[in-house]
């Protein structure tokens, strides 16, 4: 009882330092707001989207719907993949409406750009859908931080595996912008660092509807690994064509780079089985996980992709970090989730950089032969585990401003 | 004889009217940022002013461009462009941004005006996915990632645009001689005699007027106005992206101007507001996913029932009840 | 000969293939373009939309009626061409006497309208459709493999291509449909109902559009977008071809297709801008287009 009782007093004690730290520095407006942005309706909606904004949803319902007594409120909006749209909503979601986070973020060319709106009005971006390692390298803020994946974590998960099975020629299929050029660039490093060769590739146009006649360069090429730096639509028409010109049948292997729980599903397993990809989160793989999508799934009637975990995951941690701080101002809740080391369902092991890379651990996995699948989310079996200091960039090739001896 | 007079009687009052309405929208103007976001205006006096620029084209010109999107484009990248990499100041970059946008309009103009009507809209289109590709693979604009993180600089080099208020009134100046120059041109021999193409071109060309050379002057206006939006716009928004680019962007100013009323002078601000006003709140909130679908009604319910658009149908109304 | 250009000859001609096989498509879709226009003078913006539909319906039939692939190619058709009947009873009339602008820009309205509403309901990411059991596999043709289903799209839609050329040419009901293009108030003199023959025309050219849509559905993702996508190349290729022209339509769909293909081998990255160049040189050298009469 004595025991308790002691308890109960230091945590009235503490309750009470905590309400003290944030009367001092405190809740702005007595509203903690969160902006969830992203492709709601377009190529990539899918992945992130309406889902993504249901889960951070359930982040706020889970958390109380409060933090320190100050209600949280959240807004959404699509950003339709157009930095502009997106970079003019976020402005304005700052300047009128006080938001003091925002989540989700999918399209590179928007992240970057809705980054330095962010950056010039000192409030808070958790990046959890973009794929280009640039956000944290050379357009890195001390205002954001880059949740679940990235260019870098994919090339080495999958390129790495896929060089030391014996894959070490490859050909590129890219989509012609900088995501694309990035993903490229970085599986290029890694398959030349691993002893294989790049024996050519062809760029095409963002958006492609017809991918037979790249398939056929590809062929043509005698590469044995066909890589696909594109992503979206443009990934699931490719592998589409692939399987019906019989690469697979005729030696060749596909590896795609940057592929979705969602595109697998679409795709069905029949076009994809055998794919290697690298995933920062996927459902089936413990009690914890299992037990979020099934609750996601009742409110979504879908699985989770890795960034709608990472959506429930981000705003999870940054609301802590604001209970924690006892305050939503940005440099203290920033220094908060710096210093909190986040292990949920979704991360293991993970850490903020300095340079707002969120490190955690990654996956290798393989989608599964249609014999092995037991439901219709049953998708992919996880072949290893990249740990969290392997999977992303190391700083010291980090080229960001806020890395010391940058 | 007493015809003409009252003609001319009935002309000047609708100046007149014009006038009036046209000081009370500045006197709007320069009040609205106090009530409005800043941010929210400037982005409707950009848009505003591309719309009138295309105005020039389809209401007076009886040219229906499927392209404007370029010069839209090739002004926001140009100042962009200048901006952060030659570090002129916001002035200079927009004014090189515009007489660039004139330039390709000259060329798009003289490939173009030969053909009319559907050819005519056809040919701009083409050339503004040639433009389009163009600004997806020249390095400068920085492809898919677009320009970001223009700064607003400094005016004539010492009024800082960082905030939103001054940018403001900054851009309101622009639009305000933009929209002067298009109501001058309108209202100049040179506008009376374009509209006369319209009507009747075989007869304008047998009353001895190079038709080619008007419409390709009206063109050229038209798209350094355009371009002035796009400069102006990369600036407010310190970006410009492919959007402005892309064929969409060239159908959204048709929609705009259809909606406010082809012809009319201040139709295409109306438009631009409304249709600005609906993407803004709309793709906020439940109604988020059908914005395509509701801009698709407003086109299609404009075409079947009001094509004369917002401004037009009132007009029409005034006529009818009050004179 | 063991290099053509500096690439051997066998992936040029898999590309002219494959070229010819997206031709095929251009030319399905020009050809209802072509022949609206005809007889309309309406720009059909929601040509693309359409071709989505046929997609669609093949899509739902098979995966909520448990119709196949076969029938869809029949019933999609007629489903899509009876909306097109209904917007065109209900709509596109009250334009004839207007600029064919407004055409257009009704038609424009009504794409967005129908693709924004599927991808309301169907996401964009694109529904999987497999291709029919007699159709799957393919041959090595010794420079490429071609899959049977590839094939087959040539075929059908060269006989359906040559099959609506033949009608509009050499049948009685395609002289009253080259006579109402030419000059609808004399047709009416002579008795025919001219209301009729146009409504029945719009219906078919969106039935081929659905067609289309249906052939490509086994291929290309069934997503709402990827009508809009297609739809400003047709457009280049029917003016390119001379608006209005059938034979023209057909011919240059098929010949922007292989000229696409090239430009793949050569530079990938302005496959879908080339088409656009070619429209303009044609332009400026035959206002016209290549096979259009001088008006």
């Amino acid at each position: 009882m004595k025991m308790i009782k002691k308890l109960m007093c230091s945590a009235v004690v503490s309750a009470m330092a905590a309400a003290g730290a944030a009367q001092a520095k405190g809740i702005s407006d007595d509203e903690v707001r969160i902006g969830y942005l992203a492709d709601m309706s377009g190529t990539y909606s899918a992945l992130a989207g309406p889902g993504g904004l249901e889960a951070a949803k359930m982040a706020i319902e889970d958390f109380g719907g409060k933090v320190n007594g100050k209600k949280i409120t959240i807004v959404s909006a699509d950003d339709q993949n157009k930095p502009d749209i997106g970079a003019n909503k976020v402005r304005q979601w700052i300047d009128v409406d006080n938001v003091d986070m925002v989540a989700g973020m999918v399209s590179s060319a928007v992240t970057i750009a809705v980054n330095k709106v962010v950056e010039a009005k000192d409030k808070i971006s958790i990046v959890s859908g973009s794929a280009s390692s640039a956000i944290t390298n050379q357009y890195c803020t001390a205002n954001s931080v880059h949740y679940v994946y990235d260019t870098y974590a994919l090339a080495h998960g999958t390129g790495e595996a896929v060089v030391k099975e014996g894959g070490d020629s490859w050909f590129f299929l890219t989509a012609d912008y900088a995501f694309g050029h990035a993903m490229e660039g970085d599986v290029t490093t890694v398959v030349k660092e691993s002893g294989g060769k790049v024996v050519g590739g062809v760029r095409h146009p963002l958006s492609t509807n017809d991918f037979s006649s790249f398939i056929l360069q590809a062929q043509a090429s005698g590469a044995k690994i066909v890589g696909l730096a594109n992503a979206g639509a443009d990934t699931t028409n490719a592998l589409k064509t692939a399987k019906e010109f019989g690469v697979v049948d005729a030696g060749q292997k596909l590896a795609g780079l940057l592929i979705f729980l969602t595109d697998v599903y679409s795709l069905g397993l029949e076009t994809t089985q055998g794919l290697q990809l690298t995933t920062g989160f996927y459902w089936d793989r413990t009690d914890e996980t299992r037990a979020w999508a099934k609750r996601y799934e009742e409110r979504t009637g879908a699985k989770p992709t890795m960034v709608q975990a990472g959506v429930y995951s981000s705003v999870n941690h940054y609301l802590n970090a604001v209970k924690a701080a006892g305050t939503d101002e940005t440099s203290a809740v920033m220094a908060q989730m710096k210093k909190t080391p986040i292990n949920d369902f979704f991360a293991t092991n993970g850490q903020i950089r300095e340079d707002g890379r969120m490190i955690h651990d990654m996956y290798l996995a393989e989608v599964k032969k249609p014999s092995e699948s037991k439901s219709d989310w049953d998708l992919y079996k996880i072949l290893r585990t990249i740990p969290a200091d392997k999977a992303f960039r190391p700083l010291s090739e980090s080229k960001c401003k806020l890395v010391a001896g940058n | 004889m007493t015809t003409q007079a009252l003609n001319s009687s009935a002309v000047d009052k609708s100046m007149a009217r014009t006038k009036v309405l046209f000081l009370v929208l500045i006197a709007i103007g320069l009040v609205a940022p106090f009530a409005i976001y800043p941010v929210f205006l400037m982005k409707v006096l950009c848009f505003a002013l591309f719309a009138c620029a295309f105005n020039l084209m389809l209401g007076y010109g009886g040219l229906l461009s499927f392209g404007h999107a370029a010069f839209l484009a090739t002004g926001g990248y140009i100042t962009g462009h200048t901006v952060m990499e030659w570090g002129v100041t916001p002035e200079v970059g927009i004014l090189i941004g515009t007489v660039c946008s004139a330039a390709m309009g000259f060329v798009f103009g003289k490939l173009a005006i030969r053909r009319q009507g559907i050819y005519f809209a056809m040919i701009t289109l083409a050339l503004a996915q040639l433009v389009f590709f163009l600004y997806v693979q020249a390095p400068f604009t920085g492809g898919e990632n677009g320009l970001q993180g223009i700064p607003r600089g400094e005016l004539l080099g010492f009024i800082s645009l960082e905030d939103n208020l001054p940018m403001y009134y900054f851009v309101f100046a622009i639009f305000i001689f933009g929209f002067a120059l298009i109501h001058r041109t309108i209202h100049s021999p040179f506008g009376q005699i374009l509209k006369a193409i319209r009507e009747n071109e075989p007869r304008a060309i047998s009353l001895g007027y190079d038709v080619d050379k008007y419409k390709l002057v009206a063109f050229v206006i038209s798209a350094g106005l355009a371009g002035l939006a796009g400069s102006t716009k990369s600036l407010v928004f310190q970006l410009s992206s492919l959007t402005d680019a892309h064929w969409h962007m060239s159908g959204e100013v048709i929609l705009m101007t259809l909606l406010g009323g082809v012809g009319t002078i201040f139709g295409p601000v109306v438009g631009a507001a409304t249709v600005v006003t609906l993407q803004n709140y709309l793709s906020q909130g439940p109604l988020a996913s059908w914005v395509p679908v509701i801009l698709g009604l407003i086109f299609v319910v404009c075409v079947l029932l009001f094509r004369s658009g917002i401004v037009g149908e009132i007009q029409k109304f005034m006529k009818k009840n009050f004179s | 000969m063991a290099e053509l250009l500096g690439f051997p000859p066998q992936v040029l001609f898999g590309q002219l293939l494959i070229g010819l096989i997206n031709g095929s498509f251009y030319a399905l879709l020009s050809l209802g373009l072509a022949i609206i226009f005809g007889l309309l003078n309406i720009i059909n913006f929601a040509h693309g939309a359409q071709y989505m539909l046929g997609a669609f319906v093949a899509w739902l039939g098979l995966n909520f009626l448990g119709v196949n692939y076969w029938v869809s190619l029949l019933l999609a058709p007629l489903v899509v061409a009876a909306i097109g009947i209904a917007l065109e009873k209900t709509m596109l009339r009250r334009l004839y006497k207007e600029d064919h602008l407004y055409g257009l820009l009704l038609t424009f309205g009504l794409a967005l309208i129908i693709e924004g509403s599927f991808i309301h309901f169907f996401g964009v990411s694109g529904q999987p459709y497999s291709v029919p059991q007699a159709l799957t596999g393919g041959n090595n043709l010794g420079f490429m493999f071609l899959p049977t289903y590839r094939a087959w799209i040539i075929v059908a839609s060269l006989i359906i291509c040559f099959g609506t050329w033949y009608m509009i040419e050499r049948t009685k009901l395609g002289s009253y449909l080259r006579a109402g293009t030419e000059n609808p108030q004399l047709l009416q003199a002579f008795g025919i109902n001219v209301p009729l023959l146009i409504t029945l025309t719009y219906g078919y050219g969106v039935a081929l559009a659905a067609f289309a849509g249906v052939l490509a559905a086994p291929i290309y993702s069934v997503s709402p977008v990827m009508g809009s996508n297609l739809l400003i190349v047709v457009f280049a290729v029917v003016v390119i071809g001379g608006m209005g022209s059938i034979m023209g339509a057909i011919v240059t769909g098929l010949l922007m297709g292989l000229i696409e293909g090239l430009t793949k081998v050569f530079y990938p990255e302005a496959s879908t801008t080339v088409i656009f160049l070619v429209m303009i040189i044609v332009l400026l050298v035959r206002p016209a287009g290549l096979f259009g009469k001088e008006a």
